[in-house]
């Protein structure tokens, strides 16, 4: 197998976040009954026009500035032409020459080779077909076009990644940087995220490309690796038993993870694309795309670089808390809350996305109360162990820290008077350390702080009763 | 009489007048129908609009709420729109009334009306003729005074010619002038709805109303509505151009009479007369048959039978039910132009015809700007380079078909506004002329034609 070297390029297919469809003013939501979301322009009636959705034109804008293309000042909207169920109007809306934008670039970490560059061939804008349902009814099939004329952007990689691992690395970096620019949601269950594959495989040190098939019908994250692992298998396999790959789409199937050859039927060899004659060229001034430029939101990476250099974090830190936006934001809001930054990142990469993760992904306690949960701990008011506790119940009950830490009994006690009478039993209880520690043990410190601790069900502040313990065994 | 009972009797009036041309199959509103209609449209009427009384017949490519829009198409058979055109709302709006659906060659892809799938339309003084097409219903109507006007369309000449074959008024505006939505499309960047009319008059007020801007058509340009210019005394100050390549050697002579006693009228009324030249002209059927079909082969990709329409079944497969709907619902002209469509779409094919065509359209654009740069306000030439042909004398030839819109396909190619106005009669059938003017200058147009008309006596042989 090490003999082959894998050669993939990416399509992406990513709904826009439109509150309306492309071309007609149907609203875009997901989940409305089928058929519902219609009007004659997406249903494709006689004499019905296209008009352009200016917000989906701005999102497109943006997505493609995140991802560094080049945005022409002048695009052409093209008809995609083939015959389908789901496709009322016989032809897709999409750009083919001339498209929107060209020439971008995106870094993702590599799990082979580190930091790694995706070139973006092109990023242009299209229009959804319908959806075909086949097993709805028996021997019919049910077609709803509720999804027909939803906007999407269709980015096309170079054939940059060489490994499935590779292609998946990338996609959780665009998908990434796409819900950061606020371009999408990017939800694969939901269709929001859509991919196809180009999969070649060659001998290493070999320039030119092996044939290649398209591998489809890759409708999660999960599959993405296996879809195209299955698909590198079946061309290394078919090479090495002396055949040829030949140029073909593939169809992924999840439930047997296997790959089958989509039936000639239902290939269209030749979209006739052409100008679409019912919409002029789409023109954008400088001032647009700068006022698109200025919309996006700072990007994952340059985020990343100034959490390190701002907050002193590790790099991996950063990566972690700049993974989504929402937590980014969540973390900078505790930093600015007067958290101390190593500590605030490690509450919030510990405690409060473990929290998320068990509840919807909300974020249940406000930054100002983590803020000040972390000084409480910081101040030597509540040891670590009571800190979490108080997180919990400000999470389910809210609350102030200090007033619920309080409620709770939790505060640390600071009294050595109250102290000295926990390590005075903790030492009658424990003679033999007592004496290993006098003949120089002086390790077994954090044993007798521990019990401590203990003794007070985590109520002792930790250097306090260091303090003490320190003055009883020298005594 | 009260204002209801007004409206009674003038809604029947309208149908009535219809109903009496029946002979000529101009009109595809049954009776009936067209009788209830047009008497709840008078009674509904807005009494403060433009047009307020006036019917106006539409052709059936364009979508109206009131009747069946069936694009002279056995694949529409039926059909009725859930919306209507902006023109036609903007005429409902002016208090016109909707004075039926008129037939038409199907999908506006005939000169003849001779294409449509519910028969042909006669021309109104000679049975044994064509009333033109493709809105040859329109101007048929029109011509033996059933309406005083009626909604055309053209993608190369749809409205003119037959207003020149039948002796009536057909104006083209400038593209983009008059919204497209609700027009069902055969050519998109061609099509344009126009208007016929008794008078220059008429089919002018007509086009003022269903003129400007609308958000729904991305191609409608963002303007006020055309406004009307008044009757000028005299054609003093204007420059006309007459275009040798619309006068070849061997134009009928009858055609040639009347365009000459028509320049001879323009130089009366004042107007300077220019000879120029536009290199390209020959060009521009074949780039027409590329471009339009083209077009066409996408447009009317929608059309399979799968959810509006008759179907016609094969089997359970999808792909037989393509077949079968497409193979039988549209007509061979249909048929024919969306296979050359197809084809000079096809990769490979493409940059050889497709991209070759758009390029010399860009030519004939060209050489009209030139001539209007250097002073030319407008130009003068026949419409058709016959009068009206017997049916069945160019069926089984479609290139010959063709050839009857070589003096109107250019003003769509270039996107510019024309209008034909009757000269005169040859052997008693009547032949107009056309002005072709300056991208939405459709005033100065107008005025020349209303000058014209005053003085030509259409009624005489040339």
């Amino acid at each position: 197998m090490a003999a082959w070297e894998t050669v993939i390029g990416l399509e992406t297919h990513v709904q826009l976040r439109t509150a309306t469809k492309m071309f007609c003013g149907c609203s875009a939501a997901f989940g409305a009954p089928p058929n519902t979301n219609v009007c004659p322009v997406c249903l494709g009636l006689p004499g019905a026009l296209p008009a352009a959705n200016e917000q989906g034109i701005k999102l497109a804008v943006r997505a493609a500035l995140a991802l560094g293309c080049t945005v022409h000042a002048r695009s052409l909207f093209a008809r995609k032409n083939y015959f389908y169920p789901d496709l009322p109007k016989g032809y897709q809306i999409s750009q083919f020459e001339q498209p929107l934008s060209t020439g971008g670039a995106l870094s993702f970490l590599s799990p082979d080779r580190g930091i790694a560059t995706a070139t973006i061939a092109r990023l242009h804008l299209e229009e959804d077909a319908g959806k075909s349902l086949h097993d709805r009814f028996a021997r019919y099939t049910a077609v709803d076009l509720n999804r027909c004329g939803v906007p999407l952007v269709e980015i096309v990689t170079g054939p940059d990644f060489r490994s499935p691992q590779e292609a998946r690395a990338y996609l959780q970096t665009l998908k990434q940087v796409l819900e950061y620019a606020g371009v999408s949601d990017c939800d694969m269950e939901k269709g929001s995220l859509r991919v196809d594959a180009n999969v070649s495989v060659r001998r290493p040190g070999q320039a030119t490309l092996g044939t290649k098939t398209e591998v489809k019908n890759i409708n999660s994250f999960a599959y993405v690796e296996k879809a195209l692992l299955a698909e590198r298998d079946r061309q290394v396999a078919l090479l090495e038993g002396g055949g040829t790959v030949v140029q073909h789409t593939m169809l992924y199937d999840s439930k047997n993870n296997a790959v089958r050859p989509q039936r000639l039927k239902e290939e269209s060899h030749d979209y006739r694309y052409f100008p679409d004659p019912d919409l002029p060229p789409l023109v954008l001034s400088p001032e647009f795309i700068a006022e698109q430029q200025a919309q996006l939101p700072e990007l994952p990476a340059a985020k990343r670089e100034r959490f390190v250099a701002q907050y002193g974090l590790s790099v991996t830190d950063a990566a972690v808390l700049t993974a989504e936006r929402v937590v980014a934001d969540y973390y900078e809001s505790v930093a600015r809350a007067g958290a101390e930054h190593k500590a605030a990142a490690n509450w919030v990469m510990g405690e409060v996305l473990a929290d998320a993760k068990d509840h919807g992904e909300r974020l249940r306690v406000q930054a100002p109360a983590l803020a000040q949960l972390i000084a409480l701990v910081k101040g030597g008011t509540l040891s670590h162990q009571a800190a979490k506790r108080v997180f919990t119940e400000v999470a389910e009950r809210g609350g102030d820290p200090r007033t619920v830490a309080e409620a709770l009994g939790l505060v640390q006690v600071a009294d050595t008077g109250v102290l000295a009478g926990w390590v005075t039993d903790v030492l009658g209880a424990h003679a033999g350390e007592v004496n290993r520690y006098r003949n120089g043990e002086t390790k077994l410190m954090q044993f007798f702080v521990g019990q401590v601790m203990k003794a007070s069900r985590g109520k002792a502040d930790p250097k306090l009763t260091q303090k003490v313990l320190e003055e009883k065994l020298a005594s | 009489m009260s204002e209801a009972s007004e409206a009674l009797t003038s809604g029947r009036a309208a149908a009535d007048r219809i109903v009496k041309v029946k002979r000529l199959n101009a009109c595809l509103t049954p009776p009936k129908e067209l009788r209830s209609s047009l008497i709840r449209q008078a009674q509904a009427a807005h009494p403060s609009g433009v047009l307020y009384g006036m019917p106006v017949a539409v052709k059936d490519n364009i979508c109206t709420l009131e009747f069946t829009t069936s694009c002279g198409s056995k694949i529409l058979e039926g059909y009725r729109s859930p919306y209507e055109a902006t023109a036609v709302t903007k005429l409902k709006a002016a208090g016109a009334l909707i004075a039926g659906k008129t037939n038409c060659d199907e999908f506006g892809m005939g000169s003849s009306t001779e294409h449509s799938a519910y028969g042909r339309t006669l021309h109104p003084g000679d049975k044994n003729r064509v009333a033109g097409g493709s809105s040859g219903g329109s101007a048929a109507l029109v011509a033996a005074g059933a309406a005083p006007a009626a909604l055309g369309s053209e993608t190369g000449g749809s409205v003119r010619q037959p207003a020149s074959f039948c002796g009536v008024v057909g104006i083209k505006p400038t593209y983009g002038r008059v919204s497209r939505w609700g027009l069902v499309a055969f050519g998109s960047s061609l099509d344009q709805i126009g208007v016929v009319g008794r008078s220059v008059h008429d089919a002018a007020r007509v086009l003022s109303v269903i003129s400007g801007r609308d958000p729904k058509d991305s191609t409608c340009e963002d303007r006020d509505p055309l406004r009307l210019p008044t009757v000028p005394e005299s054609l003093q100050g204007f420059v006309i151009g007459i275009p040798k390549e619309y006068f070849p050697p061997d134009l009928d002579p009858g055609v040639r009479r009347a365009c000459d006693r028509a320049i001879r009228l323009l130089k009366e009324l004042g107007a300077a007369v220019r000879d120029v030249s536009l290199p390209h002209t020959s060009y521009a059927v074949p780039t027409y048959y590329i471009v339009a079909p083209a077009e066409a082969s996408s447009n009317l990709a929608r059309y399979d039978g799968a959810r509006y329409g008759p179907r016609f079944d094969g089997s359970a497969d999808v792909r037989s039910l393509y077949r079968h709907t497409r193979g039988e619902g549209f007509g061979p002209e249909v048929r024919r132009r969306i296979l050359i469509g197809t084809y000079v779409l096809s990769s490979g094919y493409y940059d050889a015809y497709y991209r070759k065509a758009q390029q010399v359209r860009g030519l004939i654009a060209q050489d009209f700007r030139h001539v209007f740069d250097r002073g030319v306000d407008l130009l003068f030439t026949p419409t058709t380079p016959t009068p009206a042909f017997k049916a069945g004398e160019k069926t089984a030839d479609p290139v010959s078909m063709y050839l009857s819109d070589i003096f109107t396909v250019t003003a769509n190619l270039a996107g510019l506004p024309a209008l034909s106005l009757p000269l005169g009669r040859i052997k008693g059938l009547p032949i107009g002329g056309q002005f072709i003017g300056q991208a939405f200058l459709e005033d100065e147009m107008l005025e020349a034609a209303y000058a014209l008309e005053r003085v030509v006596p259409a009624g005489e042989e040339v």
